[in-house]
């Protein structure tokens, strides 16, 4: 199994006909996602490489019975982009898109959760979320995964995903799931809601968490995998020597008054049993290991 | 972006926020002529990002025109903590009976705002959040709600502040929020703000950071751009469009993505060396972004080696590594480069370095082996 997304996973892309929509969506449709429809109100009734395309998101949904939409419309749009989802009942909005104001994540975030509560928003800025061999939504490269599990994966990084990505597949470990939610200071799905989904698939054994400085995310994960986690998690936080106030490339990497450094993380992952790397190779042999193990 | 004082009391005039009459100046004339059209007493304060001012000597009161000219002479040009003092702003003096804390801010764990008001302001927040925590009242606001006045009162009420100011600080406090969110602000502070001997309220100082992800929808914020301290390389990697953090080490750093750019510099550390900065080229890597960066990295006087730390995923690595060689036949790099690449076709890419390997340019096939590599270099070279 896998969490959120698989093979009958019908997905729309709404910024289908921009470039950057167009080259992710149809490279996702090649992977053997279901791409079934794009949005743009001023292109409807046309295609893109035999992908039909709607005015609405409500009305892509009725005509191909979509559940899921992957953004890839300018930050200024995404707004209203959400919300058109949310609205038309879609269960999961991806947004790829990056450079989203904090003010409109934070009023999306709020929004969502308490008028469209059956609605999960993932990221912005985030690299998408690929179920190997089922489903890849998003701009990860899906060669670099290996199918089956029985590793899932989350993390707040792109390249150190794909990284993480290609390490275990070097090693013949497979992944049932691998969830980017993302660099931004609201990221719609938090570790936590993916930890959770991680503990109730039972084809994912082990979990490896990927964070950064920046937020209080990986101590609040740190807590819930104490708590209420009985697979084994192997963790690697980047930015232990990153300056103070200054934003490391993502909105939401930076340690402002003392808080969110990469110390304090590591050692509450640490405290909750949990198998910290120094450096991605380290957490990926650490995660070898707990494979080796199950 | 962090904004000057004299910006962030601009920016919270113009959402009706009151704040002290006041001129910015950038040379002693204009602070004089500012001030004797203000009127004395004036306060003279330097315009710099960086705390404790006045302990530098930047912040001074002038009774008449003389002083004036002594204090603004004394103040442009100084050197507070490493910031040149270019700015100054001259403001009429206020008589001050109480001094308050009010701030705006983004919980991100609650994935709410966050406002704070304290009765005890004009000290570090910080300091009051430690020593008497219960000294700070706080709201949470759920941005599609909003702040509304009668949570607001409430909020006030809870504060314990002079009675007298309650109702002006109501006022400031929806204002203030309104500017916060209106005017996309990761942070509105106001600290301190005060209460004058005949019942008014009014922000004293303005310590504002916008979030520059929304510069989209506001007309002239390129104006403060133009006053972020950045030093030479920062500004030149700023110009480029790149993600770059300035540190202070001998290992120039590029990789795509800002998470493995900070495990880069991370890991450079943990082998024993010293990394001269953090940067972010994105997720294609190809030759016209990876040219500017080294552009940026070789105007370094203090590097003196270079890490390339590129994985490739769509952008596949015999590009990225075409990518490479394009670059270095465009930029004359004067010190040698370490480059590990790995991903997608890392095989093919490694072999088109390796027709290019020489004493200047090596490649490794681990992160780890590379960050040895360039540290060694970088040592080698620094004596």
């Amino acid at each position: 199994m896998s969490i959120f997304v698989d093979e009958n996973t019908k997905v729309l892309y709404q910024g289908l006909t921009g470039s950057q929509g167009r080259f992710y969506g149809l490279r996702n449709r090649d992977y053997g996602t279901q791409v079934v429809a794009g949005v743009n109100p001023k292109k409807a009734g046309t295609d893109v490489d035999g992908i039909p395309v709607y005015a609405t998101v409500a009305e892509a949904k009725m005509a191909t019975g979509a559940t899921v939409s992957c953004i890839f419309i300018p930050a200024p749009g995404v707004q209203a982009a959400v919300l058109e989802a949310a609205e038309a009942g879609l269960e999961l909005v991806v947004v790829i898109t990056e450079g989203v104001p904090a003010q409109d994540e934070a009023y999306l975030y709020n929004k969502v959760t308490r008028d469209f509560p059956t609605t999960r928003i993932l990221g912005p800025n985030c690299p998408g979320i690929i179920s190997p061999g089922k489903a890849n939504i998003g701009i990860t490269a899906g060669e670099i995964a290996k199918a089956g599990g029985p590793v899932g994966i989350v993390s707040r990084s792109g390249t150190l995903t794909y990284q993480a990505l290609y390490e275990l597949k070097l090693q013949d470990i497979g992944v049932t799931t691998c969830v980017g939610i993302g660099g931004d200071p609201v990221p719609g799905t938090s570790f936590i809601d993916c930890l959770e989904a991680f503990e109730a698939d039972p084809e994912t054994k082990a979990v490896m968490l990927i964070g950064e400085i920046g937020g209080t995310g990986e101590e609040e994960a740190a807590e819930f995998i104490k708590k209420q986690m009985s697979k084994p998690v192997s963790a690697y936080i980047a930015g232990v020597t990153a300056p103070p106030g200054k934003k490391m490339g993502h909105a939401g990497a930076i340690v402002s008054g003392g808080k969110g450094t990469a110390a304090a993380k590591m050692t509450a992952l640490t405290d909750a049993g949990v198998q910290v790397g120094n450096n991605p190779t380290e957490a990926g042999e650490l995660m070898v290991k707990i494979v080796e193990a199950l | 972006m962090d904004l000057l004082e004299y910006q962030g009391k601009q920016f919270f005039a113009s959402f009706d926020i009151p704040v002290s009459p006041g001129e910015a100046a950038t040379t002693v004339d204009d602070a004089v002529a500012a001030a004797d059209r203000i009127g004395y007493p004036v306060v003279i304060k330097a315009q710099v990002l960086v705390g404790g001012r006045g302990k530098a000597g930047g912040v001074k009161l002038a009774t008449n025109t003389a002083e004036a000219r002594e204090h603004a002479g004394n103040i442009l040009g100084l050197d507070i903590k490493g910031h040149i003092v270019k700015v100054v702003w001259v403001e009429a003096a206020s008589d001050i009976a109480e001094e308050y804390y009010a701030s705006f801010t983004l919980d991100r764990a609650a994935k709410k705002h966050l406002g704070m008001l304290s009765a005890q302001g004009g000290v570090e927040i910080e300091t009051v959040a430690e020593t008497d925590p219960d000294a700070i009242s706080k709201i949470w606001i759920d941005p599609v709600d909003g702040l509304t006045e009668d949570s607001a009162r409430a909020w006030v009420s809870a504060a314990r502040l002079n009675p007298d100011a309650n109702d002006g600080t109501v006022d400031i406090l929806l204002k203030l929020y309104r500017a916060y969110t209106k005017g996309d602000a990761d942070l509105c502070e106001i600290n301190p703000l005060i209460l004058t001997p005949n019942g008014e309220v009014h922000a004293l100082d303005a310590k504002v950071t916008l979030d520059g992800n929304a510069e989209f929808r506001h007309e002239g914020w390129d104006v403060y751009d133009a006053t972020q301290v950045r030093d030479g390389r920062e500004q030149a990697a700023h110009d480029k469009g790149l993600q770059y953090v300035g540190l202070e080490g001998s290992v120039g750093v590029i990789a795509n993505g800002a998470g493995l750019a900070m495990s880069t510099v991370d890991i450079v550390t943990q082998v024993g060396g010293k990394p001269a900065n953090f940067l972010d080229i994105g997720g294609g890597a190809n030759a016209e972004v990876m040219a500017g960066a080294l552009e940026v990295i070789n105007n370094d006087p203090d590097v003196k080696a270079i890490f390339i730390n590129i994985f490739g995923g769509i952008t596949k690595g015999d590009e990225v590594a075409n990518g490479i060689v394009t670059a270095l036949g465009r930029v004359d790099i004067d010190v040698p480069i370490v480059i590990r690449l790995d991903g997608t076709n890392a095989e093919k890419g490694r072999a088109i370095l390796v027709e290019h390997e020489s004493e200047k340019l090596q490649s490794r096939s681990t992160m780890l082996e590379a960050a040895q590599a360039v540290v060694e270099l970088a040592k080698s070279r620094e004596v």
